[in-house]
Order: structure tokens, then C-alpha cells, then sequence
């Protein structure tokens, strides 16, 4: 495979399919880079990912410097999608600079926070553009192999990506010198096996490696010592996927989109009390407003606004005082929540708000993978306490104990997953204070969720 | 997940372990292919794999007992589970599960004493926008009612 071979497979698909692309269910808010294939081209169709311009991102980044690569990203100023929003050019360049012969890129499609399915519709949509990120990645670093770990639970996503690779390999796009460059490349998909933690990147390297998926000490961090032990980048499905489209226009292209700090779009899920649900991508910075209202189409009949949980079990609630906020990664940890990885989720007047996070808990304490014993000691007591709450069993004593509590747990657990645990309690704590006093003082719950004991006899 | 279970034998399951040979950390996978084979990883396998990968028995029922969809006694034919979601959450599913415990006579995580379910623990499925979701044997049905699931299972019943 080369560049004139490329375009010349493009050439042919598109006279012999002169009425292909066009893109179903755009909303007018939305900018697609990530979703620019997605309901486009035919996932399973190598051949209308290249009539798409696919594999131009690769075939232009092996004509630079991994250095001027790299730069590219930084110029983008990308940050990572899972969450955390680490910026992608710095990871990559760190990584860059530890020598080794066996490095490694791996795709982080573990994507289990509840909620939260863009990562899904991504890989089922497009496997090919991750695949090609991912190329763009191993030339950037200077790894010659890369891993997708996609959760089992998501089984038509690996079927496409695994048939991405085969017909990649086919063509002598992916394996050895790649585009006729000393360039070689090859990925292998693993399967999670339904445990959360696993998305943390250094649990997913112990899982990868054949091992329970415990989270590591840190540093070092994977950039020098990761997989294999050996220098790793990993990243977020959604982060790679904006990577070809970043090379081929340009980071300073990319980093017009969005706002000043969180360049480029976002894709979110929405889901619960609003009319329509389901992904869509907008520039970074829309408001809850517009979220809920434009594209949700208001919420659904019956339904009145009441919160919207972003970052879900890590996350925070947003209010009817937050719709019009930004949301982009920095505006809404000021508000005490986290963009998290893109989930939005609705919750109308019957939703309780001390259930959900009764609920978020009981997911922290069951995944927690029991390392440290802040987390898993401190997210199973949380929940016991939360419960008893949700059962007119407490006192505002106990509400003291559970404030205490949280903040040992989020400073002193190991990784994210019991740092962040704590965080929809703070949050409710701020916004729906009265709900507690309600549960806790007169032991009601107003939403009737919770099974309060009868008033007037126990 | 499949729904037929294959009779241990392990000289076949010796050749599945050695096509793994060529890949680094090949334990997962290979555990993968028990649990389709057999609904569990049953003991005598896991001695088998700890021979050829030289790995102890500890390590891989630490490996096995970890993650959730490796189980480590037999289950039943059918693996039918409720998301637990936050949207099917808020969306009902609490409700959903109830029922299917009570009408299975099992709770999460049990196998009814015919061997036709088990009750498997199913944490966020990805398809929020249509929640409640259950799945059955790693299929996932959409905005199901209880009327839905009664049906259902005796779908599964009949096969």
C-alpha cells in the first residue's frame, strides 16, 4: 500500500458509488469530527472508509517526524476523553522520550461508567478511524504494537473491530512497513470480563498482562513504565478517534473548535426524562440548557426537570440553577461535579436524589477491586450508611460522620475509583441539602423512591 | 455466552491453551474460553492451565474468582440478567429484578436447581437510551416490561 494506491482505491469507490455520504440525524448544534463516518459509511466496509478520506491521517503523519506529530497534537490542544482530561500531546511526549525497543499504544474502550455509551456507537460505527489513530499514536511514540481492550459486554464492537484489522492487514495498510516506510504496526483486541476498575488505566494493564485488575502505585507512570513494563500510552477511545482528522487539518484547526481550555467537540450520551436520547457531538462548551431543551427536544411528557448527573458514579448533580453553564472540562469541577467521559443523564421530579447516590455508591463499593482499604472499606461503610438513610434510620449525627468519612476517602484512596466515590455525595450535599434534612429530620421521601417507616409507628 | 455446554475434556481444552501460546499474557483469553465452553471454569481446567502456563492454581482462581463473568462453579444454561444501570435505574429496573428473582425463586448471582438460569450481576450495558434493558445469553432487549420478561423466560424455557 502507498498514497497513490490509496487514491486511487478512493478514486474508483467513488465513481462507482457516485451518491455516497450523507450523514442522517445531524442535529444543527452539532459538528461531527469524531462521528464524521458515524450512520455515514458502512462500518464493515474498509473501502468506504477510504472513499472518506480514511487512512489519509496515517498516510500524512508518515511523511513528518514523530516529533512533528506530536507537536501537531500538542498544537490541537487535545485532552483525553476518559475523563480525566490529561492534554494528549504531553502523554505522547513523555512517552516519546523513554527508550525502548517494545512499546506500546493501548486503546482504553473499557467503557463501563453507567450512562455513558458514546464509546460504543464509536467503535461500532467506525472501528477503522481507531484503528488509524492508533497508527498515528505507534509512529508518534515509536511502538510497533498497539492493544484495544473493549469490555466483553460490548461484543459487536469488537466483531468490527476485529474485522477492521483483518481487512486492514489484508490491504497492507496495518503490519509491516506501513505505506513503504520502516513503519510496522500491528493490534490485537482483548476482552475485558466485567469488571469496572478495569478502565483505570493501570488496572487494564494488569488485566491485559493475565492478571486480577488491581490499580498500581504511581508513579511510575505508564509512559515509562506501563505495559509489559515497558513505555505505554493509553487513551480513550474518543481521543483517538479525533486523532486522524487532527493530522490531517491541522492542531491549529482543531483548536479554534470548543472553548479556550477544552478545545474541539465533545460526544455525549444523553439519556433518561428527556424526549430524544441517545449520542450526539457538539463543540465543547454547549449548555445544559441546550442540551436538555435543543437536543433533547424538552423533557418528556409529564417530566419536570429536576438534575442532571454528569461524570455518573464520579460525577456530580447539576440543577435548574446550572442550565446555563458550560460544560466543558474545567466549568463544571468548579461546580463540584466532573464532565467525566460524556454522560448525561436526566432525572425528573420522581427521581430521588439520595437513592442515585445510594446507587452510585453501591457500584463503588461492588467494583472497587479491594487494594487500598480507604476505598474498599470506605465505599461498602458509604453505602451501609447511605442505606440507612434511604430507611429513616438516621440521625444528622450520622450525616456528620458520613462528611467525615467521604473526605478520608477521596484523600487517601489509591486510584480514581476511590478518590472520585465520594464526589455525588458532596455534590448532593450542595444542591439538594433539603432532601437530606427531609430523609434524615421528618423521614419522608417526597419522591416515594425510598420506603420511609410509616409515620406516628415503627 | 452460549446456550449448549460442552462435556469437560481436556485434552481438547490442552490444544486451545496451546493456540494461545504465541500471545503475552494469555490467561484472560483462555479463561474467556472456558466459561463458554463449560458456563464455568471448572477446577480440573484451571489445574490443567496452571501445568501448561505455569502459573499457580492461587493465581489463576484469584484471576478467575476477580472478574465477574468468570465463574467458578457451574451455571445454568441460560445467563439472564437486569442492567443495574443508573438510567435503568431510575427507569425501574430495580423492579425488574425483583420479579425475575421471585419468579425464578433465585437471587442474583444463584442457578435454579434445574440448571436452566442463572441470575447474572449486569452492571451498565451501554444502551441507556432504550432502559430499561435486560439481557439473555449476551443479548440485550430494550425498554422491557415485566409482561416482557414473563415472556421471556418462557421463550428460554422452550429452547
Amino acid at each position: 500500500m502507498n498514497q497513490i494506491l490509496l487514491n486511487q482505491i478512493k478514486k474508483d469507490f467513488l465513481e462507482n458509488n457516485p451518491k455516497f455520504v450523507a450523514a442522517k440525524n445531524v442535529h444543527p448544534l452539532e459538528q461531527r469530527i469524531v462521528l464524521k463516518n458515524y450512520q455515514v459509511i458502512d462500518p464493515e466496509s474498509i473501502l468506504e472508509y477510504i472513499a472518506n478520506d480514511g487512512y489519509q491521517g496515517i498516510s500524512k503523519a508518515l511523511t513528518m517526524s514523530p516529533k512533528e506529530v506530536i507537536n501537531e497534537i500538542t498544537i490541537s490542544k487535545l485532552r483525553g476523553r476518559g475523563g480525566v482530561g490529561f492534554p494528549t500531546g504531553l502523554k505522547w511526549k513523555f512517552a516519546l522520550g523513554y527508550e525502548s525497543d517494545d512499546k506500546y499504544v493501548i486503546c482504553n474502550a473499557d467503557e463501563g461508567e453507567p450512562g455513558t455509551f458514546m464509546d460504543r456507537h464509536i467503535l461500532e460505527g467506525d472501528p477503522h478511524n481507531n484503528i488509524e489513530g492508533m497508527m498515528i499514536a505507534g509512529y508518534a511514540i515509536g511502538a510497533s504494537k498497539g492493544y484495544i481492550y473493549v469490555r466483553a459486554e460490548y461484543p459487536l464492537a469488537a466483531s468490527r473491530l476485529q474485522k477492521a484489522i483483518d481487512d486492514a492487514l489484508e490491504l497492507k495498510i496495518l503490519g509491516d512497513n506501513i505505506f513503504d516506510t520502516d513503519f510496522s504496526f500491528n493490534i490485537e483486541i482483548r476482552l475485558g470480563a466485567g469488571a469496572f476498575i478495569c478502565g483505570e488505566e493501570t488496572a487494564l494493564m494488569e488485566s491485559i498482562e493475565g492478571k486480577r485488575g488491581l490499580s498500581r502505585n504511581k508513579p511510575p507512570f505508564p509512559a515509562q513504565i506501563g505495559l509489559f513494563a515497558q513505555p505505554t500510552i493509553i487513551n480513550n477511545v474518543e481521543t483517538i478517534a479525533n486523532v486522524s482528522s487532527i493530522i490531517l487539518n491541522g492542531g491549529e484547526w482543531y483548536s479554534k473548535i470548543g472553548t479556550e481550555k477544552s478545545t474541539g467537540t465533545k460526544v455525549f450520551s444523553l439519556s433518561g426524562k428527556t424526549k430524544n436520547k441517545g449520542i450526539f457531538e457538539v463543540p465543547m462548551g454547549i449548555t445544559l440548557y441546550d442540551v436538555i431543551y435543543k437536543i433533547g427536544g424538552g423533557m418528556s411528557e409529564g417530566s419536570t426537570f429536576k438534575a442532571a448527573f454528569t461524570g455518573g458514579p464520579s460525577g456530580g448533580v447539576l440543577t435548574k440553577d446550572h442550565l446555563d453553564t458550560i460544560i466543558d472540562f474545567d466549568s463544571l469541577v468548579e461546580l463540584g461535579s466532573i464532565m467525566g467521559s460524556g454522560g448525561i443523564i436526566i432525572a425528573d421530579q420522581n427521581d430521588c436524589i439520595i437513592d442515585t447516590i445510594k446507587h452510585f455508591m453501591k457500584f463503588n463499593a461492588e467494583e472497587s477491586c479491594g487494594k487500598c482499604t480507604p476505598c474498599r472499606e470506605g465505599t461498602t461503610i458509604l453505602y451501609n450508611m447511605l442505606d440507612d438513610i434511604t430507611k429513616g434510620k438516621s440521625s444528622l449525627e450520622d450525616l456528620e460522620k458520613i462528611k467525615h468519612l467521604s473526605k478520608m476517602v477521596s484523600t487517601t484512596s489509591l486510584c480514581g475509583l476511590g478518590q472520585a466515590a465520594p464526589a455525588p455525595i458532596f455534590s448532593a450535599l450542595t444542591h439538594f441539602y433539603d432532601e437530606f434534612i427531609d430523609h434524615i429530620e421528618h423521614k419522608t421521601c417526597k419522591t416515594g423512591v425510598c420506603s420511609m417507616p410509616v409515620k406516628g409507628g415503627e | 455466552m452460549m446456550s449448549q455446554r460442552e462435556k469437560i475434556n481436556l485434552e481438547k481444552f490442552e490444544l486451545i491453551i496451546d493456540s494461545f501460546q504465541n500471545i503475552k499474557g494469555p490467561l484472560i483469553p483462555i479463561l474467556h474460553e472456558a466459561e463458554n465452553m463449560y458456563g464455568y471454569i471448572p477446577i480440573e481446567v484451571q489445574n490443567l492451565i496452571s501445568k501448561k502456563l505455569k502459573i499457580s492454581n492461587a493465581e489463576i482462581n484469584g484471576v478467575a474468582s476477580f472478574y465477574s463473568m468468570f465463574h467458578t462453579n457451574p451455571t445454568g444454561l441460560h445467563h439472564i440478567g437486569v442492567c443495574t444501570g443508573t438510567t435503568c435505574h431510575l427507569n425501574g429496573s430495580g423492579k425488574l429484578l425483583k420479579h425475575l428473582e421471585h419468579k425464578l425463586g433465585i437471587r442474583e448471582g444463584e442457578t435454579t436447581s434445574d440448571g436452566q438460569f442463572t441470575i447474572v450481576p449486569v452492571k451498565c450495558i451501554g444502551n441507556c437510551d432504550a432502559a430499561p434493558n435486560i439481557t439473555i445469553d449476551g443479548k440485550v432487549y430494550n425498554a422491557v416490561t415485566i409482561t416482557q420478561l414473563d415472556e421471556l423466560i418462557i421463550e428460554c424455557s422452550d429452547k
